[in-house]
């Protein structure tokens, strides 16, 4: 008798598998998400230039290149240990901000827009990007517009949409003008228009998924992100904190380029993703989350009026102790969507912008050096040992996704759980198994650096091991 | 003067002058690499091979076959695009050449070629070398993975500079550019950091230290305007 079953899972950035072990009364004993994939970037950098890994390790992501670049290019500063002009600091945190924009954009209109208003039970033929645009057009355009607003941001800095290699260790290659300026001003008001409506209808729809918000991954963890001096909201500088579920801030002020004193990485044979975990609580209890959620719970403010109003709102849902359902990593991306355009409209009139001294020319100074920073999905760790000559002896790289690991594993097991009865693999339990991995946008090609483009599979074991259902989801 | 075809067309040359030279002159493009005008040409990379018609299509690099009277010369055929593109191809697959994050990306002769001949893959296995970078020159790098061999530097170095401070170490496909005699390039006591190897390289194998990703632009022709320039001894 079949007894393994495998479901793929696409619309996620990468290739996974789930697996989902049944015990002797037909419960589920344990459901696992893997993840399948190699690369080996660390390896193959030794040997280059530090000036170069910017350039190398933006390939890691077609959807994230920037943060890659970002990240490694201040792994590069430290290495100079230069004094990097605050033009170029300023016109790196634009790019970034323009980068959040459109991969939130991604995911929530793209990637999960389809789950989340066409319902988890809708055919699969119809829930997509494509049925979307044809049942609520005018969100499929909303989305596409917003995202190409981000986009045209990252272009209009850096050359191109994917894999611009502008950042450099010391700065950027060249200054921002007039009229790319301009232009990044004239789509600001279209932007925020489409996020202020998008929010609102967000909001409308938030009773309908109570169900959703209580299975997608609701339990309590420890949350990480960057946060800025006095607690703001934070993406591009700043120290890392750490706040438990009830919100209380349990570590703060870590210098993150001594993140191996706080974060430990634990290796299960199943999964080529490794298991970070909070030090000083241990494995697995140190399970943390990364991304916008964790964000938004360890911020005391998002900095901007409009974004800070809705963030109110957003805590008034757990009643003022940290949101613990990962199913409002949707919610939290609308909001850093809001606050990002809010951010833009701020800086975009900064004369430094404009100024032609973006660069800090320098040799190798220090032969360690460590880039942080916060990527759409998380606190993003470029660590490098580079020789006299600033060729890379060693490179470490702690991916975004990678930290929500564990996460990721309990939201399946939470999910499986809830849905799966009598060892049936019913749509709609697969549907959300999908649903709940995509609430992390989880970016599994960067998380472990890997190659290719292969959807989630989801396997159903029988007590004894044997595959009962095997599936992929289209 | 001497009388002779070039794809069909007849053409007049003076004794001396190569095949490249009249075809240049003509305003016929023949694809060069190793060649750079100010350098002795070599013919070593073979990109510029033509056929002569009337010596049963016998293949010659033009960059250094002189003109003769009466020779019925093709430089462009689909066998000619075939070869050009298999060497090329040899080029590429020989040895690390990753476009993506090169510092050369967009500015490289090698990229150009390939393009212009339709090279967009690889028909024979990439041969993936372990070869290191020098980094130790206070102002340039090397990068033995995007090298062709095609010594545009070590003439550069020799004829132009004449610091010899290049030269070739290695037989066969284990040949390559080294500094005096092969020690670090910024040990070197004859080098005098012109930077002219590096205009001359047609890759991102030679380049500024502290370029990123497609931002090394070079100007090859500085070698020419030099040597133009220079008062003849002999």
């Amino acid at each position: 008798m079949e007894r393994v079953k495998r479901i793929p899972v696409t619309r996620i950035e990468g290739h996974g598998l789930i697996t989902i072990k049944l015990g002797a009364d037909g419960e589920v004993e344990e459901a696992r998400f893997h993840v399948t994939e190699v690369r080996g970037f660390e390896h193959f950098c030794r040997g280059r230039t530090v000036w170069e890994m910017p350039g190398i390790t933006a390939r890691v992501c077609g959807i994230c290149p920037v943060s890659h670049l970002l990240c490694s290019a201040k792994a590069g500063d430290a290495i100079l240990a230069a004094k990097v002009p605050e033009a170029a600091h300023k016109l790196r945190r634009l790019m970034n901000l323009g980068q959040i924009i459109q991969s939130h954009a991604l995911s929530f209109f793209h990637l999960s827009g389809a789950d989340l208003f066409l319902g988890w039970d809708e055919d699969p033929r119809i829930r997509n990007v494509f049925g979307l645009m044809e049942r609520y057009p005018e969100l499929a355009r909303d989305g596409i517009a917003l995202r190409a607003f981000g986009q045209r941001v990252i272009e209009l800095l850096g050359g191109r949409r994917i894999h611009p290699a502008w950042a450099v260790p010391g700065g950027v290659e060249y200054p921002l003008d007039e009229e790319r300026r301009e232009e990044i001003k004239e789509g600001l008001p279209g932007a925020r228009r489409i996020i202020e409506r998008t929010i609102s209808l967000f909001e409308e729809n938030l009773p309908r998924w109570r169900e959703e918000i209580e299975t997608f991954g609701d339990f309590p963890s420890l949350f990480m992100s960057l946060v800025a001096e006095d607690g703001t909201w934070e993406h591009y500088a700043g120290t890392i904190r750490f706040v438990d579920a009830e919100g209380k801030v349990i570590a703060d002020r870590l210098d993150p380029a001594r993140y191996f004193e706080f974060i430990a990485e634990a290796v299960e044979p199943w999964s080529f993703l490794k298991f970070p975990y909070y030090r000083e609580y241990g494995y697995p209890e140190g399970i943390y989350r990364v991304g916008p959620l964790a964000r938004l719970n360890t911020c005391e403010r998002m900095g901007t009026p409009l974004a800070d109003e809705v963030l109110s709102r957003f805590r008034s849902l757990s009643g003022g102790k940290a949101a613990t359902s990962s199913f409002l990593y949707h919610y939290a991306r609308l909001i850093e969507i809001l606050g990002c355009i809010e951010r833009i409209e701020r800086l975009i009139d900064d004369p430094d912008l404009l100024s032609p001294r973006v660069r800090a020319d320098a040799g190798v100074n220090e032969l360690e050096g460590v880039g942080v920073h916060e990527a759409p999905r998380g606190t993003l760790f470029h660590h490098y040992r580079v020789d006299e000559d600033g060729m890379i002896q060693w490179a470490n790289l702690i991916i975004s996704t990678g930290h929500n690991n564990m996460a990721m594993n309990r939201t399946v097991q939470q999910i499986a759980a809830r849905y799966l009865r009598g060892g049936d693999l019913s749509e709609g339990l697969l549907n959300r198994l999908e649903g709940g991995i995509r609430a992390y946008d989880p970016c599994l090609s960067c998380s472990v650096h890997a190659a290719g483009r292969m959807p989630l599979v989801v396997k159903l074991i029988g007590p004894d091991g044997t595959v009962i259902r095997e599936r992929s989801l289209r | 003067m001497i009388t002779l075809k070039l794809d069909g067309r007849e053409v007049r040359a003076k004794k001396g002058q190569t095949i490249l030279e009249v075809a240049t002159e003509n305003g016929i493009r023949i694809p060069t690499l190793c060649y750079l005008e100010g350098l002795s040409p070599k013919g070593t990379c073979r990109v510029c091979m033509v056929e002569i018609a009337n010596r049963n299509g016998k293949l010659v690099p033009a960059c250094v076959t002189p003109v003769e009277e009466g020779l019925e010369v093709i430089t462009r055929s689909e066998r000619l695009t075939r070869l050009r593109r298999t060497i090329v191809e040899m080029l590429f697959l020989e040895r690390n050449h990753i476009c993506a994050f090169c510092v050369s990306n967009g500015h490289c002769e090698l990229q150009d070629l390939a393009v212009e001949l339709g090279m967009d893959h690889v028909t024979f296995p990439y041969r993936y070398p372990g070869l290191a970078m020098d980094l130790s020159h206070d102002d340039f790098g090397l990068d033995h993975n995007r090298c062709v061999v095609c010594g545009r530097c070590v003439r550069a170095c020799s004829e132009v500079e004449g610091a010899f401070t290049w030269g070739f170490t290695g037989r066969g496909i284990d040949t390559a550019v080294a500094t005096d005699l092969g020690i670090p390039w910024g040990l070197s006591e004859t080098c005098t950091s012109c930077g002219k190897c590096v205009q001359a390289c047609p890759t991102g194998a030679l380049f500024e230290r502290g370029m990123a990703t497609a931002a090394q632009v070079k100007s090859p022709e500085i070698i020419r305007e030099v040597t133009e320039r220079r008062p003849r001894v002999f």
